[in-house]
């Protein structure tokens, strides 16, 4: 398939991320290249200097809210993707209005009870709608125990589901990125399955 | 009973599990994790009353923080 093709197709999707930390800013930008069709993002903290170890922002953003800096990166990457941005803490209930209509959903959040509770929320109130989570991730090396598993269509996660982020071991660009990239892929996978569905 | 537990066939002696008593077994009640079975979730709060029988596909995703 040519990308043209792909960019077409990815073209009439949405994609919700949750979070625009380094999971999420850095599956975004993926995301934004490869054309998906609307990406709908939801964050409600502000660009730090630490933040630049890992998230996609720059020294200039250092202050802005990250859905403002994200929106501004991502529409300089590629201006055809349409960026809409919730400045607001997600929880059981806003979760449901604010990526309805998303086809896949991605969980980019910091916090283990966060993550817990978005799986709760888009399984039990989103059924149908596949979720894809990033769970483990923090330090550097140990490339290998990096994967995506797939616990059945509608739920996959992608990390190694033991390192926890810590004063010790904290969260590196190249781990949380092949972290954010596996989620993107999958995100990929889904929709560009679909599509061979449909043509069938 | 054999379950599948994370894709793999897991023997226990019981022919059934809570699914508290299973993640007590397994000595996973301290991490934060969140349980499918057979493609249904499982809330928190259905821990004690939901029982794993033979056959059963239980998955048991293990949430780290770090994102």
């Amino acid at each position: 398939m040519k990308i043209s093709e792909i960019k077409a197709h990815l073209g009439k999707y949405r994609v919700g991320i949750a979070g625009a930390g380094g999971l999420g800013s850095n599956c975004a930008a993926a995301l934004a290249r490869c054309g998906i069709g609307t990406l709908v993002i939801c964050d409600f903290d502000i660009v730090e200097e630490e933040n630049l170890t890992r998230q996609f922002y720059f020294t200039g953003q250092v202050g802005m809210k990250k859905t403002c800096a994200l929106k501004e990166n991502l529409m300089k990457i590629n201006p055809n993707v349409k960026v809409i941005v919730h400045d607001t803490v997600l929880d059981r209930d806003n979760i449901p209005e604010i990526f309805e209509g998303c086809d896949v959903i991605v969980e980019a959040f910091d916090r283990a009870d966060m993550k817990e509770m978005i799986i709760e929320t888009v399984q039990t109130r989103m059924p149908g709608i596949p979720l894809i989570v990033g769970s483990g991730l923090a330090g550097w090396g140990n490339t290998n125990t990096l994967r995506c598993r797939k616990i059945d269509d509608f739920l996959y996660v992608c990390g190694d589901e033991y390192a926890e982020v810590s004063e010790e071991l904290p969260p590196l660009a190249p781990r949380v990125g092949i972290v954010a990239f596996m989620q993107a892929n999958q995100v990929i996978e889904i929709l560009m399955n679909r599509g061979k569905k449909m043509e069938r | 009973m054999k379950i599948l537990l994370n894709n793999r066939v897991e023997e226990f002696s019981s022919s059934k599990l809570t699914v508290r008593e299973l993640l007590e077994i397994r000595k996973l009640s301290f991490r934060m994790r969140t349980v499918k079975i057979n493609g249904r979730f499982i809330p928190p709060a259905e821990y004690d009353n939901t029982e794993i029988r033979d056959g059963d596909n239980v998955q048991v995703i293990y949430l780290m923080s770090g994102g």
